[in-house]
């Protein structure tokens, strides 16, 4: 047992990578890619013997926040060595129907992860993270970074980060969540897994029933295409698909992140976190090309398990603030907000087809973006562009790295003018497990 | 887990599974949508529909061309589900005082850009420059109008009233640009010809149209239009010949509107009133396509409620602006079809007239002047419920 709790405390590294590569022979290189790490890693004696796997499992000795969410992952190693390796995998069917058009069936894969770990030494660690979307159709690094403990309340965290706005993107693993979707306000007006080269420090303490941590980064920052895209709306995840922004920042200015967390064992979570930066090219061979203009975001989040009920609550509310120029198309908002609320209630619990502790959840997603707050120059009218989301779901957990969800979802759409809702209304049955 | 316990869940499952129907939300009644394809296409005019709807949904961004100086990002930016645009998307026009040229080509006109990339300028109107703001219109049935013959344009004009009901309308010549192809048996004058797009009619079909507004409305060059809006200068195009003809054909082949209660009683009465009044005399009802290479559009009755003509719209129209030969005061009778819809494009609120002045039909209707003064003074005379059918009859169209 002590030797897995060592195993744990090594393995359990709080390094992610990411990095978005543009490729087009997707299928070839995703296989090049999957025989490197596995062809070079301790797996392939594994293989020979599958005795010699040792599962890690995630590691609830001590109390957690959002922010230990890459820690709080399973992981499987061979032996004593200082890899391990872990991930997940997201599938789902889906038929939706929106304004009586309807793309018919549809089996997704919708993403898979892998995550490699290593402990370099003593307090000296790296995690890494790889995620497969649709079938490999996007191959991003989502993280690799090396953590350096100085001292519990100090530690380094270097290379690509993830940048700890809100807690859907500290948290997001598929298996944690009942509902095949992620977050319309943590997805898209948030960029989820939005991760960017970097460096800054974190740590945390607890005493008694509380417990406390921070973050502090200096990144990469967003780009022109955030009022600059296809969506036609400010759309801050326009700036993952930038190629160049692992290597260079459009503004040449970081943007600076920051979260602090408070979490008493009897109440919950409670997390405020700042993103903010310059994210135009304002100067380019040193002649001003325009002013300086700031992107800033702040998120708050909550969670809590209310006692005796059992009942779960995640919960995430988030502003954006963009400088747009006033003569700029209005289509591109400079405010936005959203956020989203889960209620997850366990209705049965008990040994189900041979799992014990299997669980049966119903669950309730309501979610609600603007993404244009604001009103017409032209009639002083409000501008719209919103959308809300409620998605009832019933979900099977066999065990808890595994969960099985079938959701329905009803959702509704306003355009920029406020014109009768796009509605759209369906199922998904899918499942996301670790392993 | 209990065999009955599974049972249950199975039946539930089931039970979900057959009310899914339900669940999904339908479509708004066909005939409360603009954005449908005519009845009759072939498939492979179908196909070239879709890919005409993609072109016309997609979003320029700077990298794509747009700007740097422009008025929106996209078409559907500006008309909404194929409806009427907003007074947030409405353009404006300067420069040309009289029938007989615009003055400030060389300072942007006609039509100012007054959005522009950041770091860039957006244009100003020119010290001196008289300018119409122009909402934009709905698209719906454009095909149909596309195909009318001039002949048949002509035959309603009356440039001089010999028919003496003060209602003159005569066409919009303008000298087309090159890329253009004349329709069959297209009339001329001076070598002008009769154009028939437009809040003044100055676009001669659906290819000048939708070239101008690539152009003038997103700053996109193409070969048709290769001419920078922000340098003044011929660039490479930035829209391919494909996807211009693709947006032509989905613009052409964009359903009628359907009208709505025909049967209803306060309807009937109020189309009684609208011949009464003779707004039929500029809205006609009906007209007829001549020769089209789409079946569906081909030689088939239709009832846009206009004439394709200029009418003088008497001194509260005129904005001192004008394009081709029309005169400042004289304005293309705007189709009737649809307008029951206008506000599901415009965010619930009505914006009629040529820049959006009006807040409702009643509104537009006492806007009316010149030709039109006769039917105006009719309607001011008209009792409450007589007005109301009549407002009934103009929201079913």
């Amino acid at each position: 047992m002590s030797l897995v709790k060592k195993n744990v405390e090594s393995l359990m590294l709080n390094v992610e990578w990411r990095a978005s590569f543009n490729i087009k022979n997707s299928t070839l290189k995703i296989s090049i890619l999957l025989f490197s790490i596995l062809g070079f890693s301790p797996l392939t004696i594994a293989q020979v013997d599958s005795s010699l796997f040792v599962r890690i499992p995630k590691d609830t000795t001590k109390p957690m926040l959002n922010m230990d969410a890459v820690y709080n992952r399973p992981f499987l190693t061979v032996g004593k060595t200082p890899v391990a390796v872990g991930g997940y995998l997201e599938a789902n069917w889906q038929y939706l129907m929106t304004d009586g058009v309807t793309e018919g069936h549809q089996f997704q894969v919708r993403r898979m992860t892998l995550f490699v770990s290593s402990a370099i030494s003593r307090r000296i660690k790296f995690l890494s993270e790889i995620e497969f979307e649709e079938g490999g159709k996007e191959i991003s690094l989502e993280f690799a970074s090396l953590d350096v403990e100085f001292y519990p309340l100090i530690n380094f965290r270097g290379g690509i980060i993830m940048n700890p706005i809100g807690a859907f993107n500290q948290n997001h693993d598929g298996p944690k969540w009942e509902f095949v979707d992620r977050p319309i306000s943590a997805t898209q007006m948030l960029p989820a897994t939005w991760s960017n080269s970097g460096f800054g420090i974190y740590g945390k303490n607890y005493k008694g029933n509380w417990m406390i941590g921070y973050e502090a980064y200096l990144s990469g920052s967003f780009d022109n295409s955030i009022i600059d895209n296809e969506e036609n709306k400010t759309f801050l995840p326009a700036a993952k698909s930038n190629p160049e922004r692992f290597e260079e920042i459009n503004s040449g200015l970081p943007l600076v992140t920051g979260k602090m967390a408070i979490r008493n064992r009897k109440i919950g979570e409670l997390g405020l976190s700042y993103m903010g930066g310059v994210y135009n090219k304002f100067q380019e061979d040193g002649l001003q090309l325009d002013k300086k203009r700031r992107v800033d975001v702040l998120a708050a989040d909550f969670n809590t398990t209310v006692p005796k009920l059992n009942t779960t609550v995640i919960a995430e509310w988030a502003w954006v603030f963009v400088d747009v120029p006033s003569t700029y198309t209005q289509q591109f908002g400079n405010q936005q907000h959203g956020g989203f609320i889960d209620v997850i209630q366990p209705v049965l619990t008990r040994t189900i087809f041979g799992w014990k502790n299997a669980t049966l959840n119903l669950a309730c997603r309501f979610e609600y973006t603007d993404w244009n707050v604001g009103h017409f120059n032209e009639t002083g009218g409000n501008i719209s562009e919103d959308v809300w989301s409620i998605v009832p779901a019933i979900s099977f957990r066999p065990t808890p790295q595994t969960v099985f969800r079938f959701n329905y979802r009803y959702l509704s759409q306003q355009d920029i003018l406020g014109n009768p809702p796009s509605l759209t209304g369906g199922f998904q049955v899918g499942f996301a497990t670790y392993f | 887990m209990k065999l009955n316990t599974f049972l249950f869940l199975v039946f539930s499952t089931l039970v979900i599974l057959i009310s899914c129907k339900k669940l999904l939300p339908d479509a708004a009644p066909e005939s409360e949508l603009l954005d449908g394809p005519i009845d009759g296409l072939t498939t492979d005019e179908t196909a070239r529909f879709l890919k005409g709807d993609i072109a016309f949904k997609e979003v320029f961004t700077s990298s794509k061309g747009l700007g740097s100086t422009f008025v929106a990002s996209s078409c559907i930016s500006c008309h909404a589900g194929d409806g009427k645009g907003h007074p947030s998307t409405t353009l404006t026009r300067f420069g040309q005082p009289d029938e007989f040229g615009n003055l400030f080509l060389d300072q942007g006109g006609p039509q100012l850009q007054h959005r522009a990339l950041p770091g860039f300028a957006p244009e100003q109107i020119p010290a001196g420059a008289t300018f119409s703001k122009f909402t934009p219109p709905a698209n719906t049935g454009l095909g149909f109008l596309d195909y009318v013959t001039d002949a048949t344009i002509m035959a309603m004009a009356d440039p001089n009233d010999q028919d003496g009901d003060g209602i003159s309308g005569v066409p919009n010549w303008i000298a087309v640009p090159d890329y253009v192809t004349l329709r069959p048996n297209a009339i001329s004058q001076n070598g002008k010809h009769i154009s028939r797009f437009g809040k003044k009619a100055a676009a001669y079909d659906l290819l000048h149209q939708t070239v101008n507004a690539y152009n003038q409305d997103m700053g996109i060059t193409s070969t048709f239009n290769p001419i920078d809006v922000y340098t003044h200068q011929e660039i490479d195009p930035e829209v391919s010949n494909q996807s211009v003809q693709d947006l032509v054909f989905y613009l052409r082949t964009l359903k009628a509107p359907i009208p709505r209660n025909q049967d209803d009683p306060e309807v009937l009465q109020g189309k009684a009133i609208f011949n009464q009044l003779n707004c039929a005399g500029c809205h006609k009802p009906t007209l007829t396509t001549g020769y089209s290479p789409i079946s569906a559009l081909s030689n088939k009755e239709f009832h846009p409620f206009t004439d394709l003509l200029l009418h003088d719209m008497g001194a509260g129209l005129n904005d001192g602006y004008t394009e081709g030969s029309a005169k400042t005061a004289e304005w293309r009778t705007p189709p009737l079809w649809g307008l029951g819809l206008s506000a599901l494009s415009q965010g619930g609120s009505f914006f009629l007239m040529h820049d959006g002045r009006a807040h409702s039909i009643e509104e537009a209707i006492l806007l009316h002047g010149g030709e039109a003064a006769t039917s105006r003074g009719l309607y001011q005379n008209l009792n409450e419920s007589n007005r109301s059918s009549l407002i009934a009859y103009l929201m079913s169209l």
